[in-house]
């Protein structure tokens, strides 16, 4: 039975890793549906202990791989270790692993209780310790006193945390959260957000979570692994991904960028110049990896863009050399804690800055048409690929 | 409320419009029947007494009234004929649709994992012998069953029997025969709340460690009972008082009640037993159709 896989806690028996040790191999994982690639060769290797996002545009096969991992779908090629072990042609109710689902799938038939105990029942836990379990995880999820409503007595809050602590229940040694708070107002998100990493850590369990909102990846997870077209494109913290993306099209797809393509390089000492058409000649730090001979572009995020009625003092091929660029503001939009200026480039490009409003009255805000000097350092500029 | 207040509202007529059907061709008729199985039976026209002549005067309806009895009831509930008659029906009502549920459910559940496009065709071929007249398709398979027919000719092909079958005039005959004619309608109402359930508690079940015959037995199953509900009452209330399939397929030394019915008012021209026997049959069915009725109030109040 259930019970008898390795690394199944329900029984009190662990041999799970370390934290920090590595726990899932993904190699080379690949899944056709009809002529259609969804997961293309994705390898990945991710750690006990970790809290770790899927990132990706609808389509990009993030779910497809989540729902590898928990047994639903069989890979076609490739090999899925877990704590070693080859999990990738297991039967999913053979799989120490369990999943939260998109609409949370909670039984409508069976109440809270029974939801949560319906994974112990399955790995023949006895009574009395399926009675504390539950407990345990109505108590953990703050759930105290729902125990004998059915699902549809719920708010969309409480079915969401039913979900978790039935997914935790079996305490498995990888949690799969399928779009975990989709289904949330952005309030209840926020503050759902929190707790779950808080639940995490506290648990010292292993998360993976698919998502297509960026800035809840980069909230909760330790590594995010952005996909694109059934493929890897990059692996990294939040910080690596937003600060140093592999591609321009991470770069957008991670927050928002200002991106200029290049025309010509110059190499002047650490830096380079860059001729742009829409921003004329950029001073930029050399990138660690050497910009071939393809398209490139220089890229910098809008809150790296200050902005100044007259530029600071610089000078040109000086080692304190910085991008001092000459326009007017074409569009303001305020956001509260922020105002992204749109700013027209007398070179002709547009260059969007964001600003933090840390004043309350609007002494340093800019008008319209306003002539400004947008400035920003060689090591803000980042030089992707085309 | 006045009449023409009702009337004078298109909603409230509607909402009341059912009630006017069931007074009009259901209360109604039944109160009819109810006067006859309360009668005698008698070689007039019609062929009972008392009948009710309301130009007669007060006395003679009276008297009319005092005539009715309870002796016809009497008389089904003391003859083994009658009382045998309602056990097979109920018999061959449970066996048969414990039946359409094995057959049915799977296929049920088979159309309902079936591509989105599909669906639509499957359920086009669960429907289309509708299209047939349910009496030439029991004539087929009296073709199909009988002694050279189509099976039995199968059958020796194949080596299977070295000797025709007897299948006409046996119940195996009859059950074939139901189960067929009746199939779509267990099929229907299954397929309805299998379709609708969400795949995903399937796969949550297998998730949290059931195998696949602990993922049907403990979330599919439960999940489809009101489907099952459904299929189950319209198969067994209509095959309860069945005529057709048993007259044509099933041999003729034990009857159903709706053959016994149709002996009695047709045959024997006796009317009042006919009519008590139909009447003893409503009773017997409204058992089921209560428990259906309570099951869809649960059902409405979950939700």
């Amino acid at each position: 039975m259930t019970d008898e896989l390795p690394g199944t806690d329900v029984a009190g028996r662990d041999a799970r890793p370390a934290a920090g040790e590595p726990l899932l191999r993904i190699e080379g994982v690949a899944k056709t549906f009809g002529t259609f690639r969804a997961v293309d060769g994705v390898s990945l290797e991710i750690k006990a202990g970790e809290f770790f996002a899927l990132l990706g545009p609808s389509g990009c096969g993030k779910t497809t791989l989540l729902r590898m991992l928990a047994g639903f779908e069989a890979p076609d090629e490739g090999r899925m270790l877990l704590g070693g072990k080859d999990i990738a042609q297991a039967l999913p109710h053979e799989r120490p692993i369990n999943m939260m689902f998109q609409n949370y799938a909670l039984f409508p038939h069976l109440s809270v209780r029974d939801n949560i105990a319906f994974g112990l029942k399955r790995a023949g836990m006895a009574r009395a310790d399926i009675a504390t379990r539950v407990a345990e995880m109505v108590a953990l999820v703050k759930l105290e006193g729902l125990e004998k409503r059915k699902p549809d007595q719920l708010s969309g809050g409480q079915r969401q945390r039913v979900a978790l602590a039935r997914a935790l229940a079996r305490r498995p040694q990888l949690l799969l959260l399928d779009e975990p708070l989709a289904a949330l107002d952005k309030k209840l998100r926020e503050n759902t957000q929190g707790e779950l990493m808080e639940l995490q850590r506290r648990l010292g369990m292993t998360f993976i979570i698919v998502t297509h909102d960026q800035e809840e990846a980069m909230t909760m997870a330790s590594r995010i692994g952005v996909m694109k077209s059934g493929k890897l494109a990059q692996v990294g913290t939040p910080r690596e991904l937003y600060e140093a993306p592999r591609s321009r099209w991470i770069a957008e797809f991670v927050g928002d960028i200002n991106l200029f393509d290049a025309e010509s390089k110059l190499r002047d000492g650490h830096r380079l110049v860059i001729g742009t058409r829409d921003a004329g000649a950029l001073v930029v730090a050399e990138p660690r990896e050497a910009v071939g001979e393809g398209k490139f572009s220089v890229a910098i995020r809008p809150e790296k863009v200050k902005l100044s009625r007259r530029g600071p003092v610089s000078a040109a091929g000086h080692e304190t050399a910085i991008n001092l660029l000459d326009g007017v503001i074409a569009d303001i939009c305020y956001l509260g804690g922020t105002t992204t200026y749109k700013v027209k480039l007398d070179t002709g490009g547009m260059l969007q800055a964001s600003v933090a409003n840390s004043a309350r009255l609007d002494v340093d805000a800019y008008s319209l048409n306003q002539h400004v000097v947008a400035w920003f350092t060689p090591d803000d500029c980042v030089v992707l690929p085309s | 409320m006045s009449a023409r207040r009702i009337f004078a509202r298109p909603a409230r007529f509607a909402a009341i419009a059912p009630y006017v059907w069931m007074v009009l061709f259901f209360l109604v008729p039944f109160g009819f029947v109810l006067k006859i199985s309360l009668s005698q039976t008698a070689i007039a026209q019609p062929p009972y007494e008392p009948v009710f002549d309301l130009t007669a005067g007060w006395t003679a309806i009276r008297s009319a009234f005092a005539a009715l009895s309870i002796d016809n009831f009497r008389l089904i509930a003391s003859d083994d004929l009658y009382v045998f008659a309602y056990l097979r029906s109920l018999t061959v009502a449970v066996t048969a649709t414990v039946l359409l549920l094995v057959i049915g459910y799977p296929i049920a559940y088979g159309m309902a994992r079936l591509p989105k496009r599909w669906q639509a065709v499957a359920m086009v071929l669960v429907i289309v012998p509708f299209w047939t007249s349910f009496l030439i398709r029991i004539y087929a398979w009296i073709n199909i069953l009988q002694h050279d027919g189509l099976l039995n000719q199968i059958l020796l092909a194949l080596h299977l029997v070295s000797q025709p079958v007897v299948w006409l005039s046996t119940d195996t005959a009859m059950y074939i025969g139901i189960v067929y004619s009746y199939l779509p309608f267990m099929i229907l109402p299954l397929y309805a709340t299998l379709a609708k359930m969400e795949p995903a508690l399937e796969e949550a079940a297998s998730d949290l460690g059931a195998p696949p015959w602990q993922v049907f037995w403990l979330v599919t199953f439960p999940l489809s009972l009101p489907g099952v509900g459904a299929g189950v009452l319209l198969c067994f209330i209509p095959v309860v008082g069945e005529f057709v399939i048993p007259d044509l397929l099933a041999g003729s030394n034990s009857l159903m009640i709706g053959q016994t019915l149709w002996l009695e008012f047709f045959t024997n021209k006796d009317w009042p037993v006919a009519s008590a026997a139909a009447i003893v049959l409503l009773v017997v069915l409204l058992a089921p159709l209560l428990l259906y009725e309570r099951l869809q109030r649960r059902q409405l109040e979950e939700q």
